[in-house]
């Protein structure tokens, strides 16, 4: 296009004119802030130490490769985001962006991502965020999300990975620690899921996501999210156990957890009518607790590593 | 006098922010290149997981002899 018939197309409205917020929120901005701060407690419990110029690169380059995946999804996604209530108004469905804007600007960040962590790191934490990004993208969002019910077990792989690829920026390893973060992700992920998604079920049947909620009923998904509840306090107390744990994470995991299945417990013991009554208060209330129960958890990885070093015990 | 076309008046915003972004790229660019200058290398540590470039080497113990030089026979 000219110039000139640049200057000789007619005026269009400035609505709809994708701007720079549209961008950002292509790239998951949540999500993006909770591999970043995982990726950063991963960073700093990791022994060794490096350059504070290094480990701030690194991580912005870990929520780069996440928000890659982010805006991948979103392209990917754009079909059911427009049926789900909660996901109509982002970018693509809204028609602010255009999907091939977004999966251009997904694959050139994690391109750019990948090669910058590979070379301001190491290229063992750079495998890891392509992988991640992958797994997120291809996996996650074009396979598992629309065929199965496992689409939150396995999908939540992805986002368990950043406190490794964290640990690996530091010391080019990913030993029993660094897994040991992953599966805490990992086991806390359905339950945190399964408990937002008994209190959004509409959104999720009308856009024919297989939730467990829509596969295996409701109980089901109540019964499940307590037993993988009994799992993660079986990680988390591994945590505590391990060379990244001490007695301050100890006490705080038998604290966490004790309240995490006390709430898993109780949305597992009323049916859909108290549920209703309450205004879904107990799934509600476990979904917060979710998310308070990873931040104290990874926040008190750091509190240990500052207080005895590298092994708290 | 000049007036700016209305694309540019409206897509302002968006690339004065890509000018951020690449002004912060290029930032970041010498940054890194400082601290890899003064560091040199890729990141690692040890973290219980066996990587003989970083096996701390222990003075006290006599490196692993060499083998012999292989001696080309006679008539060869």
């Amino acid at each position: 296009m000219t110039d000139l018939t640049l200057h000789a197309a007619p005026e269009r409205p400035a609505t709809g004119e994708a701007g720079l917020g549209d961008y950002w929120q292509l790239l998951k901005p949540r999500l993006m802030s909770l591999s970043v701060f995982t990726a950063l407690v991963g960073l700093l419990v990791a022994p060794g130490g490096v350059h504070p110029f290094i480990g701030a690169t690194s991580i912005l380059w870990i929520a780069l490769g996440a928000g890659a995946s982010g805006a991948l999804n979103m392209w990917f996604d754009a079909d059911i985001d427009r049926v789900m209530k909660r996901t109509r108004n982002r970018p693509i469905p809204s028609g602010r962006v255009a999907p091939s804007d977004a999966l251009a600007m997904g694959l050139f960040l994690a391109v750019v991502s990948v090669t910058m962590l590979g070379l301001t790191a190491n290229w063992v934490a750079a495998g890891w965020l392509g992988f991640t990004i992958f797994f997120y993208a291809v996996i996650y969002s074009m396979w598992l999300k629309r065929t199965t019910s496992w689409n939150t077990v396995i999908g939540g792989l992805a986002g368990a990975f950043p406190p490794m690829i964290g640990w690996a920026a530091v010391t080019g390893g990913t030993p029993v620690e660094a897994w040991l973060m992953v599966a805490l992700i990992f086991m806390w992920t359905p339950p945190h899921f399964w408990a937002l998604a008994l209190f959004v079920k509409l959104d999720y049947h009308a856009a024919r996501i297989p939730m467990l909620t829509v596969t295996h009923g409701r109980p089901e998904t109540r019964r499940q999210a307590f037993l993988w509840s009994l799992g993660l306090a079986a990680v988390s107390l591994a945590t505590a156990l391990s060379s990244i744990g001490g007695p301050l994470t100890l006490a705080v995991a038998v604290v966490l957890n004790g309240l995490f299945l006390k709430g898993a417990w109780d949305m597992w013991r009323r049916t859909d009518r108290d549920s209703e009554a309450d205004g879904h208060a107990a799934e509600k209330g476990l979904f917060k607790w979710s998310l308070v129960y990873l931040f104290a958890h990874f926040a008190v990885f750091v509190a240990e590593a500052a207080l005895g070093g590298h092994g708290g015990w | 006098m000049h007036r700016d076309h209305e694309l540019h008046t409206r897509r302002r915003g968006r690339n004065m922010g890509l000018l951020a972004v690449l002004l912060g790229f290029i930032v970041l660019m010498f940054g890194l290149t400082i601290v890899k200058i003064q560091t040199a290398g890729f990141s690692q540590a040890f973290d219980h997981v066996a990587r003989p470039e970083i096996t701390p080497v222990d003075p006290a113990v006599p490196a692993p002899a060499l083998p012999p030089p292989a001696v080309p026979e006679a008539g060869e």
